[in-house]
């Protein structure tokens, strides 16, 4: 990540008055250590690592986010267990699809940024905000878009002021859509989402939406390659969590294990 | 051509540090004190959002007394540089230690270079995983660096302070008592009565997750307190 230009951590302290907003990206950009990938041309010979379905609904309490654990490259399975939800602070969630080393840089760089800025100005962004700047940082990405290395999050998380769930989408140019019910990105992505438009039902409680949501993994995981289901015999399941009042809550391998036997087992 | 005062430089180290410390003086104390589960920070504050403590790092916690604009900016820069760290390296990475000698360089140079020195203390605090792995450091307003055992005070009346806690505290006790020990100690030394809603505390807990600092409310304080 740190080029070999770039300097290390600088010291003793970054007290100078030239930060003035509490962005961590911004201090970033201005010790130079902004994480840089400058492919020279298309990428399509390269076979990198990439993360396929995961997906988001709303239930009663708040919202379920849901993730496959398989990574591809090209016709390759690269990794079996990989994970692709994480939380973004106590409240909210994101799942990225998409090439996996850029996705977890990503991840790591917006988990930063939320916990920068609630540690500086003492209080979390509103929900909103996070999805704005999410959309901002998958924008500065539009030129490795373009050549191949693509990256789309999708983010959920429990709004703190309108006391409800909220789930976002996004486009690979920073288009940023709030979606109602259900959403899915990936791909196996289109697959889970017409399992949830058929299945989906409003107020569901949480062993509904936890079921529907190991459903629509399933579901995608028959039609999609990239996607991998529920391998119950080297005991790997779908990563799940929620995102209710109380908060990012990881629903146990426990509790996941017997529901997506079930789902296998049930499946036409 | 005017000839400048000669000043020697012992008067001028004299001057500054005598300006500093009365700064200091004049604010309110905070106490850091070791518990069972981890480090606790009180002190009086009636402002609710002009905070004295801080969350610095998922281990890590910040204090300070004086000028509040000057131990804001040393509170902000020490978020940057634990965070530009942690993102950098690994989250375990970052230590108290690392934090603590940033702001004694920081404030030593203040002191030497600037107009005017800093009127500011600070405590770092750093919790692990056991109790053995605790470690609390105090940065003065010329860069001097000390580590504190057990309990410590900075701030007005920080001698009279730091001597009832010797007296008052007695090993590593649950959180409530250590409260009320913390809380006995600086009314009894300010001779004032503080309410619920007029103190600042915060926790490091070492049970509380990933990320340790806690702040206490007034409800909690007063639970506490009334328990005894």
């Amino acid at each position: 990540m740190i080029g070999e230009d770039q300097p290390g951590v600088p010291g003793p302290l970054p007290l100078d008055s030239g930060l003035p907003d509490a962005s961590f990206l911004t201090l970033l950009e201005a010790y130079g250590l902004t994480p840089r990938w400058a492919p020279l041309g298309p990428v399509d010979g390269l076979e990198v690592p990439e993360g396929t379905t995961v997906l988001a609904l709303r239930y009663a309490a708040g919202v379920v986010m849901a993730g496959d654990r398989r990574a591809t490259a090209g016709n390759v399975i690269a990794h079996k267990r990989v994970q692709k939800v994480f939380p973004a602070d106590d409240y909210a969630a994101v799942a990225i699809s998409g090439t996996a080393g850029m996705a977890e840089e990503l991840i790591k760089l917006f988990q930063t940024e939320l916990e920068h800025y609630e540690k500086i100005e003492g209080t979390r962004l509103s929900l909103e905000g996070k999805a704005n700047y999410l959309a901002r940082m998958v924008r500065s990405h539009l030129p490795l878009a373009f050549q191949g290395l693509v990256v789309v999050p999708l983010f959920c998380g429990f709004d703190e002021v309108e006391r409800t769930g909220k789930l976002y989408t996004f486009d690979v140019v920073g288009g940023r859509y709030e979606e109602q019910d259900y959403a899915t990105t990936g791909s196996g992505g289109a697959e889970a989402k017409s399992f949830l438009k058929a299945s989906y039902h409003p107020g569901l409680d949480e062993d509904a939406a936890l079921r529907l949501g190991i459903e629509a993994l399933v579901a995608a995981a028959e039609e999609d390659t990239a996607t991998g289901g529920p391998d119950l015999r080297r005991g790997i399941y779908p990563n799940v969590v929620t995102v209710t009042e109380d908060g990012y809550t990881v629903v146990a391998e426990e509790r996941i294990a017997p529901i997506a036997a079930d789902v296998v087992e049930h499946r036409p | 051509m005017t000839m400048p005062f000669y000043v020697p430089p012992e008067q001028l180290i004299k001057d500054r540090a005598e300006f500093a410390r009365k700064g200091i003086a004049r604010g309110r104390p905070i106490v850091i004190v070791e518990y069972a589960d981890g480090v606790l920070m009180m002190g009086e504050n009636s402002s609710g959002t002009l905070h004295k403590l801080s969350e610095i790092y998922d281990r890590v916690a910040f204090a300070g007394v004086g000028r509040f604009s000057e131990f804001e900016s040393l509170r902000v820069a020490g978020i940057r540089y634990a965070d530009l760290k942690g993102f950098s390296y690994g989250r375990g990475d970052v230590s108290g230690k690392g934090l603590a000698n940033a702001y004694s360089q920081t404030l030593g140079q203040i002191f030497t270079h600037e107009v005017k020195p800093y009127e500011v203390e600070v405590m770092v605090a750093e919790i692990g995983l056991d109790p053995a792995a605790t470690e609390m450091y105090r940065i003065e307003y010329d860069g001097t660096l000390r580590d504190i055992v057990r309990f410590g005070a900075m701030g007005g009346n920080e001698e009279q302070l730091t001597e009832r806690l010797g007296e008052a505290v007695n090993g590593l006790t649950a959180l409530p008592e250590t409260v009320r020990v913390a809380a006995a100690a600086i009314e009894e030394i300010g001779e004032n009565h503080i309410e619920p809603s007029e103190w600042e505390a915060a926790v490091l807990d070492r049970t509380g997750g990933r990320r340790m600092f806690r702040r206490l409310g007034p409800d909690e304080i007063e639970a506490a307190r009334a328990a005894g």
